[in-house]
């Protein structure tokens, strides 16, 4: 069986394979404020339920604007608040505290073999531990709330086979790009996608994967769970079978992978960013769930170090969690980015949904570490979003203009 | 008569509705007012109840929000047909009871008016009677139903 067969079947208390239909029992519900007004409306209003399933069983996080940006998303976040003590949810992440994703992932809440379903598309981060996590609308998150559980399709399995290392200034990042560059935006819709061959990756960097994993259409995204920290420890049941039917293999020698960059406003249209013409930038922008832990801002801050960022660029670092702030605080990561000319925001999603905190005018260019360069994603529509590792990010705060790290010489 | 829509592929949910414009930021009471306010910013005042989207493949890739779709609902969109759909918009429409078709119509032109037969599952467009592929029985129990909330009530079960 592959990872995902194994996983929705421990949920779904039978075996099941790809293309059975089947109701699975949740670990976890996660709901962030963005939604959370529908779907405690759908589940009280609609679906008549009074109290959750299980107030041990959710998590609700205050990341989408955080801290609020106006008067609407302030009552709606104090509505939140007092609805998580009516239900007595003492898994509560509010305002500040960071993104979900990553906050579910410290708190340990994701762990190898569950099932995570999320209010955020993004939700496939928790592939990042070996656990099966997946995005949903509201609907079925009040159904998940209400009910704990959901009713799914098992998806066939793309396994992505990785040798090698990647070589310096390249990183999961590039190796996410050039799966959609492979792929495309739907190559793994209705799929499910495990990677392998990348045991040495820290938990942030798989992290990076797993959250990019939605970006090709991945129902979930899995990194092989071994290797990990041993606060993820791996159930039993759950290993590499190599019996198991894949519906795709994709082979990728790291080594001889280049750094990426996705231009506007598509995830797949990904060229080597040595082929990319001079391109001048008015943000770089540091943050979000795929690239914005203290690894990603101690990388930039490696680069940026004695140096001062371009006169032309406003560079934006938002941490994906208090952790990753702190942790930056601890090691001196802050002051570097600071000194060199950067902004620090509040941990949350910051401008990847283009509502507060640094969203972009007209035809202004942004080198983002996010996951999505829709046209009007961070703000205006007649703004340019590129994508691209912390790195180029680095590279491009420094110059001006979207710069291959390579080219940077080594602090 | 209802007319088309057309759209090319991977429509992403921030082009149909974009994020800044969610009822959180706004009001659930203005949603009807955003679908494609930027891609296509004449549809939300021009569009009838009963028209039909038609695109290429991947339609509603990006987000989760389920605001995309209720926006298309609240306009009275009639169904969407294409190729295929991103998996979250699939499920969020099923689950609200929006009538969606895999099928490549890209043939035919935007403006053009066309009368859909749900009940058959057929197009008439160009004087040609279109079969399109028949909806699952789960989808259809859930469309009878009108939407998977109303299913859930009445059987509490999923539609498995």
């Amino acid at each position: 069986m592959t990872l995902t067969e194994q996983i929705l079947s421990n949920a779904a208390g039978k075996p099941v394979r790809a293309g059975d239909v089947a109701v699975v029992n949740l670990d976890y519900v996660m709901v962030h404020d963005s939604i959370a007004p529908s779907a405690t409306r759908i589940l009280h209003q609609q679906l008549g339920a009074e109290r959750v399933f299980n107030p041990e069983r959710v998590a609700i996080a205050i990341d989408h604007v955080a801290p609020a940006a106006n008067i609407a998303t302030a009552d709606a976040q104090s509505n939140l608040r007092r609805w998580v003590r009516e239900q007595g949810i003492t898994n509560f992440f509010d305002s500040g505290r960071g993104i979900a994703h990553q906050v579910l992932i410290e708190e340990r809440l994701a762990q190898p073999g569950r099932v995570i379903i999320g209010s955020d598309s993004h939700s496939t981060a928790y592939g990042a531990v070996g656990a099966y996590g997946t995005g949903m609308g509201a609907t079925d998150i009040a159904l998940g709330l209400a009910t704990g559980q959901t009713w799914l399709r098992v998806p066939p399995t793309i396994r992505v086979v990785a040798r090698n290392c990647f070589n310096p200034g390249v990183g999961p990042k590039d190796l996410a790009l050039w799966l959609a560059r492979e792929l495309r935006a739907d190559g793994a819709n209705l799929h499910s996608v495990e990677y392998h061959g990348l045991d040495f990756l820290t938990v942030g960097e798989r992290t990076t994967l797993s959250t990019m994993s939605l970006e090709i259409g991945a129902e979930a995204g899995i990194v092989v769970p071994t290797g990990l920290p041993d606060e993820f420890p791996v159930p039993e049941w759950l290993y590499v079978d190599e019996s198991a039917i894949y519906a795709r293999t994709v082979e990728i020698d790291l080594s001889e992978l280049r750094p990426q960059i996705a231009t506007p406003s598509r995830v797949d249209n990904v060229v080597d960013l040595t082929d990319l013409d001079r391109v001048k930038v008015d943000v770089v922008y540091l943050g979000t769930c795929t690239n914005g832990r203290h690894e990603d801002m101690r990388i930039a801050a490696e680069m940026l170090r004695g140096r001062r960022i371009s006169p032309e660029v406003r560079m934006m670092v938002v941490p994906a969690s208090r952790d990753a702030l702190q942790a930056s605080i601890a090691d001196g990561t802050l002051t570097t980015l600071l000194e060199a000319g950067a902004t620090v925001g509040t941990p949350g999603c910051g401008a990847c949904i283009g509502r507060h905190m640094g969203v972009l005018g007209t035809n202004e260019v942004c080198l983002f570490t996010g996951n999505r360069n829709f046209r009007g994603r961070m703000g205006s529509p007649d703004a340019h979003i590129y994508l691209a590792s912390p790195e180029v990010a680095a590279a491009t705060a420094l110059t001006g203009y979207i710069t291959d790290p390579r080219d940077i010489s080594a602090n | 008569m209802p007319r088309i829509w057309k759209f090319g592929r991977d429509v992403n949910t921030d082009q149909i509705v974009p994020g800044r414009f969610a009822p959180y930021m706004t009001s659930e009471a203005e949603l009807r007012k955003y679908p494609f306010i930027e891609a296509r910013p004449e549809f939300a005042s021009t569009v009838q109840p009963g028209d039909v989207l038609i695109a290429e493949a991947n339609f509603g890739c990006g987000s989760s929000r389920e605001y995309a779709p209720q926006a298309l609902k609240l306009v009275g969109v009639g169904a969407i047909i294409a190729p295929s759909f991103a998996r979250i918009f699939y499920r969020n429409a099923l689950n609200l009871g929006i009538p969606l078709f895999e099928a490549d119509l890209s043939w035919l032109d935007d403006g053009e008016t066309i009368e859909l037969d749900l009940t058959n599952s057929r197009l008439n467009a160009r004087g040609q009677s279109i079969q399109l592929p028949p909806p699952p029985s789960f989808m259809r129990d859930i469309w009878n139903a009108g939407g998977i909330v109303p299913y859930y009530r009445e059987h509490q079960r999923f539609p498995v």
